[in-house]
């Protein structure tokens, strides 16, 4: 019986590891300025708790294994514990857990403390059942009002967010369905949500963002590698969220403004 | 130190309804509360099995209940985290085992509050058929997950299930509040007032010490998560905007204004993360128990196991935020929230330490419930390690509400808890019903469940590291994710052969209550007290006497003792204290 599941333990132990080592699946390609930094935590995090992970589980079947009560068995070691041990192990887990934790917080500090840069591309998101919209402020770099009132999602578009037309400021405002970025750029992101929330990610950016009623959430990040990028919605917002999709392109400087341009004209 | 009280004593119920139905002992009531979580646990079992086809094959019809759609989905899988997490995880290994065995274990003759006991098993059930409800009226189940964020959850025109079915849901939740709270009253009552003479705190085995820190939790975490739930039923049925800001529903604007949705995610999950200990703190009891046991040896550091347990309660309640990180919360309160949830894996770690000390030379009997307590502790590391990953904020951005999130947590608070109940069953089996389970089919069952439970859900890490959204009904609409359906779909095998395995467990159970083999008073030569008494203990658990306790409760291998334990109530003598 020990033998039985020292073998199940370890051979768990080790499939399980292969896939992680091996990277069967793993995460996409990182495709904007953040992902190196993240990536780099998340390897070193793999490595520490997989070092714990074999040392735990091997440990525990071959324990198992070893010490099975057999007719030649020594009387057990008589103890309550060991002090010392405990101790060492204690501040040991603390130094490591605490310790990457620190590390990591730069990370985290740098894209949601710091302000975005003077010239990033302003795009404001909106997430609504079961569809994101995305608004480019135009030449004046001003958003327009937005009205709840106007909403029709049925409408699609301009509508679907609900433009007041009437403001000056909205003039120029772009609103699409799918989203354009230019690559090395910093994109400075509002997030809003009008009916329930939804959450943006896009795995390529290691991006992900709650978009939430009643708030406005500024986020930043910069795409760094030219390509189209999946959008899906991350928190569930009811039966259509598993369709609630989206498309980024990440396009040279010279091609997004062609393209805003192009949306512009549209609209005169 | 407490002198038992005899006030409550209560004579002997002679009526089939008072012994078994409206009883107030508390080990009928344990009995009671462990049959409805297993009802329970194959209503939610089957849900998910329902979930994991409609994933693979979305069109399929499905013999009885026909073809999925996409809210129906949502609707099961509302119901089977709420079944789960409520009338299994926070109902069998508190309500049923700490109800019947508790008692016993600190030499009380029953709880403190006999007739509280009864009303809040009763009142468990009322909440339990509440819930079961929500599947038969009009729209169905609620669709908003067992989280239940508004504003989907407060808007009854945000989807099917959004009307009586989250009313329902709701009510029942509070309800199930009223209860758990009764329930811990009890047991911190029960363990601070009714332990027997010498018993004192620091000789409780540590099963009674998570009992009691469960109640603790549950006493501190129940109200606010009944207060928030009224909160949500008067947003939905009375106009009021405690959690709805000014939204629009399909092109209708709502009437509500000036709410804030992350107020029900600071009170849900100040409730939530602790619940999450209340599910898994009886199964390290448990298993610490019964590694000492089969391993003939003292528990490893006894006193460090009750300050581990202590600190993860205390700690439990100051990182709910952790389930917030991409929420729109400050990102500078990420930090204090990342920082002590890394502190909780140190308590967690030394747990972990110490159970692989009990383990090291010790002499290990391989009964079934030995074997599930060896598989806690692999699932409990499994499960563990994944969390300093998700507590570090920077990491939790690719991974929240991925299949990673599932992955962790079903492991360590869904299946190592279910490893801890499995193993207090085989465990405890022949005190409550005189009879031994058959120990060949608990360990084919155990070897086929421990394989089946990693191969469902280790693969989920991967899933989730490659994006695997949560709470998708269908793969279909995502191209990234089409490429991950031949992994969904081996997980889908692997949980119809898990569940499978599980009939394997109810026919021992039920054949063995009724044809297995006589148990003795003390079949696994354990040393606590409900050991001591009869095999299953009379009315007063202990026949007249009082039980005086001599001893701590894992004296295995005593040098110079007669036999490789002392029971807690031998004579004291000789090296042992």
């Amino acid at each position: 019986m020990g033998l039985a599941l020292l073998l199940l333990i370890w051979l768990i132990t080790l499939l399980s590891t292969y896939f992680f080592v091996a990277k069967t699946w793993w995460l996409p390609a990182g495709a904007a300025a953040a992902a190196h930094w993240i990536d780099q935590q998340f390897a070193l995090t793999f490595v520490l708790m997989g070092i714990v992970f074999l040392a735990a589980q091997l440990g525990l079947g071959y324990i198992a294994w070893r010490y099975r009560e057999q007719a030649s068995s020594p009387p057990v070691a008589y103890s309550h514990g060991n002090t010392k041990l405990e101790i060492i192990w204690t501040v040991l887990t603390a130094v490591l857990f605490i310790g990457l934790n620190l590390m990591g917080a730069p990370v985290w500090a740098h894209e949601r403390f710091a302000a975005a840069d003077a010239n990033a591309v302003q795009v404001e998101v909106t997430g609504m059942q079961f569809a994101w919209y995305f608004r480019y402020p135009g030449a004046d770099g001003k958003y327009g009002k937005t009205n709840v009132k106007l909403m029709d999602p049925s409408a699609g578009g301009e509508a679907a967010v609900g433009l007041d037309t009437a403001d000056p400021a909205a003039k120029d405002d772009v609103v699409t369905g799918t989203m354009y970025l230019p690559v090395n750029r910093e994109v400075d992101l509002s997030l809003r949500a009008v009916d329930v929330i939804h959450s943006f990610f896009v795995p390529g950016f290691r991006f992900k963002q709650d978009a939430v009623p009643g708030l406005n959430i500024h986020m930043h990040i910069k795409p760094t590698v030219i390509g189209e990028y999946e959008i899906a919605c991350a928190e569930l917002c009811g039966l259509g969220h598993y369709k609630m999709h989206g498309m980024v392109h990440v396009v040279s400087q010279e091609d997004f403004d062609k393209w805003l341009a192009a949306r512009e004209a549209e609209k005169q | 130190m407490a002198t038992p009280v005899t006030v409550h004593a209560h004579a002997a119920p002679q009526g089939f309804i008072r012994k078994y139905i409206f009883s107030l002992d508390h080990k009928i009531i344990g009995i009671q509360y462990f049959f409805l979580a297993l009802t329970a646990v194959w209503i939610g079992m089957a849900l998910s099995l329902l979930m994991r086809i409609h994933m693979i094959w979305p069109t399929a019809v499905l013999p009885i209940v026909g073809e999925i759609k996409p809210e129906t989905y949502l609707a099961l899988m509302t119901m089977h985290g709420t079944i789960m997490v409520f009338f299994v995880l926070t109902t069998a290994p508190q309500g049923g085992f700490g109800n019947y065995v508790l008692p016993i274990q600190i030499g009380a003759p029953d709880m403190a509050f006999p007739v509280l006991n009864m009303l809040s098993f009763w009142t468990t059930f009322v909440a339990y058929m509440v819930m079961l409800a929500a599947f038969f009226v009009t729209g169905g189940a609620p669709l908003h997950g067992w989280t239940g964020y508004p504003p989907l959850s407060a808007l009854q025109s945000a989807g099917p299930g959004e009307g009586l079915g989250a009313d329902l849901w709701i009510t029942s939740i509070a309800i199930f509040c009223l209860a758990s709270l009764m329930g811990a009253l009890n047991f911190i009552t029960t363990t601070l007032d009714l332990r027997a003479k010498g018993m004192t705190m620091m000789r409780m085995p540590l099963t009674v010490w998570s009992w009691f820190i469960t109640a603790i939790l549950g006493l501190l975490a129940f109200g606010v998560l009944l207060s928030a739930g009224i909160l949500l039923l008067l947003d939905r049925n009375l106009g009021t905007s405690f959690y709805v800001p000014q939204v629009v529903v399909n092109g209708v604007v709502m009437l509500h204004k000036g709410g804030s949705p992350l107020l029900w995610q600071h009170l849900f999950w100040f409730f939530g993360h602790p619940e999450v200990y209340i599910a898994i703190l009886p199964g390290m009891g448990v298993t610490s128990q019964i590694l000492s046991t089969f391993s003939r040896k003292p528990i490893f550091g006894y006193k460090a196991m009750v300050y581990a347990m202590l600190s993860i309660g205390f700690f439990g309640f100051m990182v709910w935020g952790h389930h917030m990180f991409m929420s729109g919360m400050s990102p500078y309160s990420a930090f204090a929230f990342s920082i002590l949830t890394m502190c909780i894996g140190v308590p967690s770690a030394i747990k972990t330490f110490n159970w692989l000390g009990t383990m090291y030379k010790g002499r290990i009997r391989f009964h079934t419930p030995m074997l599930y307590a060896i598989g806690f502790v692999s699932l409990f590391v499994s499960g563990g390690l994944s969390g300093p990953f998700l507590a570090q904020p920077v990491l939790d951005i690719p991974l929240h509400d991925t299949a990673f999130v599932p992955a962790h947590f079903h492991l360590i608070m869904g299946v190592a808890a279910i490893f801890g109940i499995f193993a207090a069953t085989y465990y405890w089996f022949p005190k409550m019903f005189g009879r031994m389970m058959n120990e060949t089919l608990g360990r084919i069952h155990f070897f086929i469940t421990l394989a089946g439970t990693y191969a469902i859900f280790m693969p989920m890490h991967w899933l989730g590291l490659a994006g695997q959204t949560r709470r998708y009904s269908q793969f279909t609409e995502v191209a990234y994710l089409q490429k991950l359906i031949p992994l969904n779909t081996f997980i889908t095998y692997a949980a119809i052969i898990t569940i499978a395995a599980q009939f394997i467990f109810v026919i021992n159970l039920f054949w063995s209550m009724f044809k297995g083999p006589k148990a003795s008073d003390n079949p696994w030569e354990a040393t606590t007290l409900e050991w001591t008494t009869a095999t299953p203990p009379p009315h007063d658990n202990f026949g007249g006497v009082t039980p005086v306790v001599h001893h701590g409760p894992y004296e295995y291998g005593v040098p110079g003792a007669p036999r490789d334990y002392v029971m807690q109530t031998d004579p004291a003598a000789g090296t042992a204290h």
